[in-house]
């Protein structure tokens, strides 16, 4: 039983627990789809849609685990979920916006092995989270994790006009500017205020 | 050799075939991993608790899991899960049987992640002995300092969690205050500079304590006569 | 080449040609959210290589039996298999350990790394050279890890596989050990090994045109 708030959990996970900043999940796109806030936005949104459902999904799947006592299924069942999840988001983005289908490209069904997706569904599973918490979990997650990607992008399309050294450009300097954004947001720790 | 137009579908029954065999292959493995570890992660884990509880009550010698329900007390039978509405929490023995003390954990939202600690209660001064931390990913020279701060592990050394009149709450919230203004026996001395995990463990005491003392003092003579 | 390549060229290519954290940059999640202790590093690589050779010989022994259109849901449901095991194995052995690594144990199923090596190798070749393979690039990861791994724990807390390098007056740049570092520490190994690898291909350039010159 978590006694945390659900005011709590909802802050500190967009802040100082942010999924890609604190926990580093979801690298992939953090690094792969923010060069333009353009993609990265979207992007943001779609993942933390298929957070939301894996969320709900791994909160029941988990009940009916525990009652059998089939624990040791729970990695093989979230990760199938989470790919059944991601395929309903794909044919549904590729029939209401096209265009957005086609910018995403391959980072779409990448979703299935984006960390941050697996990893709501396990550490709510692993700090056993009631309903109301999990989703509160799950929504400041996708928040968190579309706030960093915009963050990212917003300061790569100005890194596009400065003048990096060749050896730094690309991943190298993507991951000093994340480093110092993710030093910026350990400064929001206690935000979630918690008595 | 197919012409272009003839592309070559998979059958159904391949494709459900395939993933069966995959999946019984999968399946035998999981199971089997299962089986053969289950004995080896039991031991170890009833050899970590035992450690904790040794620590934190040191004339401790076999500790037996308990439940404790608005109803009473239960054993808790080797469970590993806890019934909603019970808490779980340690009888701890001394070498000649008598009840050394009851341990229980605490856990609340720290700096990063939960911070995990065990508590010892006394049951007849009703306040709590001592703090041992399972698992924390504090900062390290900042957060980690609750596991060395000797002033701070002082707090715990007679933390007064009695209970109020009815039996039903604390009589005073187990509160962590700012370092330096701590005043009554149930307030907790933060460590300076490291507030958020000083909380952290006096939220999750609080927390759990006002969980199950209510639910555990009035069976507490049912413990000492049973080993 | 006329002939396949060897089992050892395998090896190779994965261990260092393709290292899959400096030079395909995957399976970043575990690699800064775990790396900061060595031995922490280590463990965590060879888990990864453990799932990561098991997983490819499976497949790469059911490759003629899983059509196309299910492979990923064959390959992930595998790969989730066998990260199963390497958890229940590891809660054994330690659970210190277990408690070390946390949650990570299970995300190696999310390492894109493990599903594109199966994808782009173990689909398309035999079980050794696929073993082989795959052992490979678990051992680079593992390297990778314990690189960026050892240099958190030794600035960070001023020791290496736990044992204390300085003294008592040294003060820990604790930033190393906490999420940020892992960014810094992983951005200067990625522009050491950009030197090094701009470095090596300046000296071929200067060779082949020596050589060009001479003929």
């Amino acid at each position: 039983m978590n006694h945390e708030t659900v005011a709590n959990i909802l802050l500190t996970t967009i802040l100082p627990g942010n999924f890609v900043l604190a926990m580093f999940l979801g690298m992939c796109p953090f690094l792969g789809v923010s060069q333009k806030i353009s993609t990265a936005f979207p992007m943001g949104l779609a993942t933390a849609f298929v957070i939301l459902v894996a969320s709900v999904s791994a909160y029941f799947l988990n009940m009916v685990l525990v009652y059998y006592h089939l624990e040791f299924l729970s990695v093989i069942t979230f990760i199938t979920v989470i790919a059944c999840a991601v395929q309903l988001v794909e044919m549904f983005v590729k029939k209401q916006f096209p265009v957005l289908f086609r910018q995403l490209g391959i980072y779409l069904p990448l979703i299935t092995t984006n960390c941050a997706v697996l990893g709501v569904a396990l550490f709510q599973t692993a700090r056993q989270y009631n309903f109301v918490q999990s989703l509160a979990y799950s929504i400041g997650g996708g928040l968190g994790f579309t706030l960093a990607l915009v963050l990212m992008a917003s300061l790569r399309e100005k890194l596009l006009l400065a003048n990096i050294p060749p050896l730094v450009q690309g991943t190298a300097i993507a991951l000093i500017v994340g480093g110092l954004l993710s030093l910026s947001f350990m400064g929001f720790a206690g935000i979630g205020g918690g008595e | 050799m197919s012409t272009p137009n003839d592309i070559p579908t998979t059958p159904g029954g391949k494709m459900v075939f395939a993933l069966g065999l995959v999946a019984t292959i999968c399946g035998v493995i999981i199971v089997g991993i299962f089986q053969v570890t289950l004995a080896p992660v039991n031991a170890n884990k009833k050899l970590a608790l035992e450690r904790q509880v040794f620590k934190v009550l040191p004339n401790a010698k076999t500790v037996v899991d308990y439940f404790a329900t608005d109803s009473g007390i239960e054993s808790a039978d080797g469970k590993e899960t806890t019934p909603a509405g019970a808490v779980r929490f340690y009888a701890a023995y001394a070498a000649d049987g008598s009840l050394a003390g009851i341990a229980a954990e605490a856990s609340s939202a720290g700096y990063a992640d939960q911070v995990r600690i065990l508590y010892g209660y006394d049951p007849v001064k009703q306040v709590i002995s001592g703090i041992g931390v399972i698992s924390m990913r504090e900062t390290p020279g900042i957060g980690d300092k609750i596991l060395v701060d000797k002033d701070f592990l002082h707090n715990f050394e007679a933390l007064d969690v009695s209970l109020s009149q009815d039996l039903k709450l604390l009589a005073n919230a187990v509160k962590t205050v700012k370092h330096g203004s701590k005043q009554s026996p149930w307030e907790i001395d933060a460590i300076a500079g490291a507030t958020v995990t000083s909380k952290a463990v006096g939220r999750g005491i609080n927390a759990s304590a006002q969980a199950l003392l209510p639910k555990l003092y009035p069976h507490v003579e049912q413990l000492r006569s049973a080993k | 080449m006329s002939q396949a390549p060897s089992n050892f060229d395998e090896f190779m290519e994965g261990l260092w040609k393709q290292n899959p954290v400096f030079v395909m940059v995957l399976g970043m999640c575990p690699t800064m959210a775990i790396t900061v202790s060595a031995v922490n590093s280590i463990s965590m690589g060879l888990a990864t290589t453990f799932v990561l050779s098991a997983s490819c010989l499976l497949i790469s022994l059911l490759r003629s039996a899983i059509p196309k259109q299910v492979r990923i849901a064959s390959y992930i449901v595998i790969i989730a298999t066998f990260v199963t095991v390497v958890d229940y194995a590891i809660q054994a052995i330690s659970l210190d350990l277990y408690e070390a690594l946390g949650a990570y144990i299970k995300l190696i199923v999310a390492n894109c790394l493990l599903l594109g090596r199966a994808e782009a190798h173990a689909a398309k070749n035999p079980p050794m050279a696929s073993l082989w393979n795959a052992t490979g690039m678990g051992l680079g990861f593992t390297f990778g890890l314990l690189c960026i791994g050892g240099v958190r724990e030794i600035l960070g807390a001023g020791k290496f596989f736990g044992i204390a390098l300085f003294g008592d007056h040294f003060q820990p740049w604790v930033v190393m050990v906490l999420p940020p570092g892992g960014f810094f520490i992983m951005a200067v190994w990625l522009i050491v090994f950009a030197a090094w690898r701009s470095r090596k291909q300046r000296a071929s350039a200067d060779h082949a045109s020596t050589e060009e010159a001479k003929a």
